[in-house]
């Protein structure tokens, strides 16, 4: 349509004479319409597919993932591989893990894991954000730390483990000192990727404007790191599950129950269909904050334009 | 056209025998090397040159965005009582629109306009009134992905525009606001040279009739010499490696331009000789 509308234009520019209007036309207001023509034909058209469509293709594979992982594990299982009893096939388990999150104690459980989760990555997420700003602001802490913060996000958590026990008994802040060590690198590491990797152009154009000092930093810095840190947060997520998963199988605090401690439970009394409830269950509990991050990390890029596609 | 300039004027820029060189010792650059130029309130100066004139290091010296290793750069930057510093009436464009991602089309506009020391409660109609002058109020809740090339860069135009303004702008322009704006500078960097070339003739005549209607002052700098006959009232050539002034060409010629008269042409045909000559010498 609108391409229609320039050629149209282009016509009575070429044949001011073959209408009374278009000679009288200003040279401006001509203007003013080319401007206006050439922004709609470069716009176009995008298409909007519906939601319903959207999540069905989004859901179908990961459906379709699952069904294999269950018909693959079905099959070990016929193949008669090991006894039932020390490997239940799919349709002894789901009646058990049914059985396992209608409890209160499976519940209670979960709550204090995940009460534990949060804490420890907010602690982390505290610790990083200091530890990433103060490294991205000085070049003689990047000199002297930064490969020190790289080492540390990859040494296995577990590592840490019997220091902690050292130095602070089978407690609470055992397991919450390891999962902050585990977390906090690959948050600081986020961070500090933000800040190094600000276009230039924007910076000088944040220059030009008179942007110095912490107005800079409010107003393109942070911004501009934004979906950087939130690509960190994820791994710190990632980092902290694992750890956290760790600390309640090596630090079993008193009658305290929480997933680690019921997953070591069922492996003493042999109860390998509650021991696999409770697998499901951490590994769901995982996929589904890891999705949360990339939800809040795909809708910052789409609204900035830095989608892939 | 050119006669309205008053070159009587105090120059709204002058660069005096200025010198850039990156690095120290021997293995220092040296990219300009003695410019003088002087461009007078209202005046539109396009700079010419092939790679490695200096050119953007130029306009980096002029934005204050860099320090000049040798001579002073001038600014007659007129506030209301003179108290402006040097460089707070500078606006410079890139070649890359350089909008910020996070941010609505109103929402840089007004981010510049508070940076320029604008009342809060101004900001948003100043914002409104920047973009009716780019043809693009319509898209004032847009995010700058969500245009197209042409139409960023535009924005960015607007941006550099709010740059120039005024603390306090009133619907009527006195005389001294008018001064002001007279001196105000809007540098901008091969602002076009990203565009197709459809777009690049429309931005023109844009370009054009935004200067006439502010009364800025524009330094241009392009690689296209058409481009530069196109739009200014003087052509200035410079050497490369060092940057140097080679020659100044006067553009006697009506406005509206078109890029495809003969007249611009003709000059460019002769600007463009002249620069062969400049950038053999580098082959000999």
């Amino acid at each position: 349509m609108a391409h229609d509308t320039t050629t149209r234009d282009k016509r009575r520019d070429d044949a001011p004479d073959r209408t009374g209007g278009a000679a009288a036309e200003t040279a401006a207001g001509r203007l003013d319409r080319e401007i206006a023509g050439l922004d709609a034909l470069e716009l176009g058209g995008g298409t909007r597919v519906r939601l319903l469509q959207r999540t069905w293709s989004a859901l179908w594979p990961i459906l379709t993932a699952v069904l294999i992982a269950i018909a693959a594990w079905q099959a070990v299982v016929w193949s008669g591989w090991k006894e039932p009893w020390v490997l239940p096939g799919p349709r002894d388990t789901f009646p058990v893990f049914w059985d396992q999150i209608t409890s209160s104690r499976f519940w209670n459980s979960v709550a204090l894991t995940m009460q534990r989760a949060v804490i420890g990555f907010v602690f982390a997420v505290v610790v990083g954000l200091v530890i990433g700003a103060l490294v991205s602001q000085f070049r003689v802490l990047r000199r002297a730390f930064g490969s020190l913060i790289t080492g540390l996000q990859t040494m296995p958590s577990i590592a840490w483990f019997p220091l902690a026990i050292l130095l602070f008994k089978l407690s609470e802040s055992a397991i919450l000192f390891v999962v902050i060590l585990g977390a906090a690198p690959s948050i600081a590491n986020g961070l500090i990727a933000g800040v190094d990797y600000t276009p230039p152009i924007l910076l000088r154009a944040g220059k030009v404007m008179g942007l110095r000092g912490i107005g800079l930093y409010r107003h393109l810095i942070m911004p501009a790191s934004l979906p950087s840190f939130v690509a960190g947060l994820k791994q710190g997520w990632a980092f902290a599950w694992r750890s956290l998963m760790a600390g309640e199988l090596l630090v079993v605090i008193g009658d305290t129950t929480s997933l680690g401690v019921l997953l070591s439970q069922a492996r003493e009394l042999n109860n390998t269909a509650d021991m696999i409830s409770y697998m499901l269950v951490i590994l769901i509990i995982g996929i589904v904050i890891d999705r949360l991050f990339g939800l809040a990390d795909a809708s910052i890029r789409r609204r900035w334009g830095v989608a892939e596609n | 056209m050119t006669a309205d300039v008053q070159v009587s004027a105090e120059p709204a820029v002058r660069l005096s025998e200025v010198s850039k060189a990156f690095g120290t010792g021997r293995s220092a650059l040296l990219a300009l090397d003695r410019v003088s130029l002087d461009v007078a309130p209202g005046e539109f100066v396009c700079l010419v040159g092939a790679s490695g004139c200096g050119k953007s290091t130029l306009l980096n010296l002029v934005a204050g965005l860099d320090r000049p290793s040798g001579g002073t750069i001038q600014q007659h930057a007129a506030g209301k009582d003179g108290k402006d510093g040097q460089g707070s009436r500078v606006a410079l464009m890139f070649q890359e629109p350089a909008l910020f991602p996070w941010l609505t089309v109103t929402g840089n506009l007004e981010l510049a306009l508070k940076m320029r020391g604008v009342p809060r409660a101004e900001r948003r109609e100043r914002a409104g009134a920047l973009l009716d002058t780019v043809h693009l109020r319509a898209f004032a809740k847009k995010r700058p992905h969500q245009l197209s090339g042409g139409m960023r860069q535009r924005i960015a135009l607007a941006r550099a525009l709010a740059l120039t303004e005024q603390e306090h702008a009133s619907g009527t322009v006195d005389a001294q606001e008018e001064a002001a704006a007279r001196s105000t500078v809007l540098l901008m960097d091969e602002p076009f040279g990203a565009l197709d070339a459809m777009t690049r003739d429309l931005l023109h005549d844009e370009i054009e009739r935004i200067w006439r209607e502010r009364r800025l002052t524009v330094l241009f700098v392009t690689h296209n010499v058409r481009e530069a006959v196109r739009l200014g009232d003087r052509v200035v050539l410079l050497s490369s490696r060092p940057g140097r002034v080679v020659e100044e060409f006067p553009v006697p010629l009506e406005r509206p331009r078109r890029i495809d008269a003969p007249e611009v042409a003709a000059l460019a045909g002769t600007i463009t000789d002249r620069l062969r000559e400049e950038v053999g010498r580098h082959g000999a």
